[in-house]
């Protein structure tokens, strides 16, 4: 599965997609592999404010719990409902119908600290090398 | 090319890169977490076969004239009526009654035992034993580990599985026996009806140049059946939903069979044992906690060493926590004062500072259904 284009993307294995001021916030494909089969998510509250770097959520597989951090700050202004009754859906379509969170950005300016692609496949592919889990 | 040079590799070190395990570091083992995915591994033990390189697995020998006596002062379980072939389960207790390690016994013969341990266990059981056996003139204790590769093999299908590369009438093996010496897919075995998930199956311990041989055996007969390899991920969610203890988490150096709910494996009107007399005191006195299983009744996941709560108390710790996959329900295995583990009562678990509400449920949380 390969990475979208026009998506945003963090160390950590987080992206962003833009659509105005609306950035949709998920795990990236790299992120759930790594992760495995994906049994359960804690979200933010819709209204809450996120910081760019800071944990938002949780994702959790059969073996271990990982923190999400948040690529941009901002207000939640959606959560997607359907992971908590299928947290399979961010292994199935990490990209899409995975999606974590929608925030209303507040400095787009933060986009810049963010990878691009080409960075973002690098970065995945040493880790993927490392063996880093 | 050798990816994994740092780490001991078993004898089936080469399937788990032909069959693309997730290879780690497991206390020094080079093994798969999982090949397909926990969950999807975890099914297929449950439904079809699947087979395990155990091989990390400790086998020690201990022979001799007095190794009875040895044995039953080391070990909590009264052994002296076990028959040829019989395998048990038992404890090596500290004198405190925690454990030095949870074990298989297998009975060869007269004064001819076979022990397979915990691998994280291993060197420090072997000089326990060693420290121990010196009472026991004529005993020897040999760490055979290095020459022995072992693979279990589990499942509804693991019988029509092997049955099919042997000529041992499987049928005829019961639960907790061992085939001492057979042939499986043109290779010397030993076939032990044995297993850590919660089906039927059995372990085969081989000579080490044999292993690859006899896994391609074993899933080319297990093909027709669904047969997959299966990692470390599922082996802990199997024997987990199986009620089944895991050193480490369940029991450790404080805290053994008695709390664990294990005390039908210890023999206390065995006269002298290491650890009899606390365990005894346990049994009169009344234990400080014992372990539960715990369902959670909202939405959370409680994990090894989670606190539980009651009425805003910290009462007790998980040991083993996770979504069962074939029960798809979060669960857990936790210690908590006796007064605490009635059935339905209601406790709590804390999850990321948060009081998430569950309730006791019965042990073992999964049990196989019994066979036509």
């Amino acid at each position: 599965m390969g990475y979208p284009a026009d998506f945003k993307y963090t160390k950590s294995h987080e992206y962003i997609k833009v659509e105005g001021n609306i950035g949709w916030v998920g795990l990236t494909n790299y992120a759930q592999d790594q992760l495995g089969d994906i049994v359960f998510v804690e979200m933010p509250e819709v209204g809450q404010e996120v910081t760019q770097g800071e944990p938002f959520g949780v994702v959790e597989s059969v073996k271990a719990v990982s923190d999400c951090y948040c690529p941009i700050s901002g207000k939640v202004v959606e959560i997607n409902e359907k992971l908590n009754d299928e947290p399979g859906t961010i292994n199935a379509d990490p990209h899409g119908e995975g999606w974590f969170i929608k925030v209303e950005i507040a400095d787009m300016g933060e986009l810049d600290n963010l990878m691009d692609i080409k960075a973002y496949e690098k970065h995945a592919e040493e880790e993927a090398a490392r063996g880093h889990n | 090319m050798d990816e994994h040079g740092n780490l001991k590799k078993t004898p089936f070190y080469p399937m788990h890169l032909k069959y693309h395990g997730n290879v780690v570091d497991f206390g020094g083992w080079a093994l798969s977490v999982q090949f397909s995915g926990i969950i999807d591994e975890h099914n297929a033990v449950r439904q079809k076969v699947g087979l395990f390189d155990v091989s990390h697995m400790g086998e020690v020998t201990v022979k001799g004239p007095q190794a009875l006596e040895f044995l039953q002062y080391v070990v909590s379980r009264d052994i002296s009526g076990a028959k040829d072939n019989q395998v048990l389960y038992t404890h090596f207790p500290y004198p405190n009654g925690g454990i030095v390690d949870d074990l298989m016994v297998t009975k060869l013969g007269e004064n001819d035992y076979y022990l397979v341990v915990n691998a994280s266990n291993k060197d420090k059981d072997v000089a326990w034993l060693l420290e121990h056996a010196t009472k026991f003139p004529g005993v020897t204790v040999t760490d055979i580990s290095d020459d022995v590769g072992e693979v279990a093999l589990q499942g509804p299908y693991a019988q029509a599985t092997l049955q099919k590369i042997t000529g041992e009438d499987l049928s005829a093996l019961r639960y907790y026996y061992v085939i001492p010496r057979a042939i499986v897919g043109g290779v010397e075995v030993m076939i032990s009806r044995t297993g850590y998930t919660g089906e039927d199956g059995f372990e085969i311990m081989c000579k080490p140049a044999d292993g690859v041989t006899l896994w391609e055996a074993i899933m080319a007969a297990g093909a027709e059946y669904g047969i997959q390899p299966i990692g470390l991920g599922a082996r802990d969610s199997l024997r987990f939903e199986a009620g089944m203890p895991l050193y480490g988490q369940e029991m450790d150096a404080e805290v053994g069979p008695m709390e664990a709910r294990l005390a039908r494996y210890v023999s206390l009107d065995k006269p002298c044992f290491i650890g009899r007399e606390a365990m005894l005191a346990k049994q009169q006195e009344g234990l400080k906690q014992v372990l539960i299983g715990l369902e959670m009744t909202e939405r959370g996941i409680p994990r090894h060493d989670y606190p539980v709560m009651h009425n805003g108390a910290k009462v007790g710790h998980v040991t083993t926590g996770m979504y069962a996959p074939t029960l798809q329900k979060n669960i857990a295995m936790a210690y908590v004062p006796p007064e605490l583990s009635a059935v339905d009562t209601e406790l709590a678990v804390e999850i990321r500072g948060k009081a998430v509400a569950a309730k006791v449920v019965k042990l073992p949380f999964y049990k196989r259904p019994r066979k036509k």
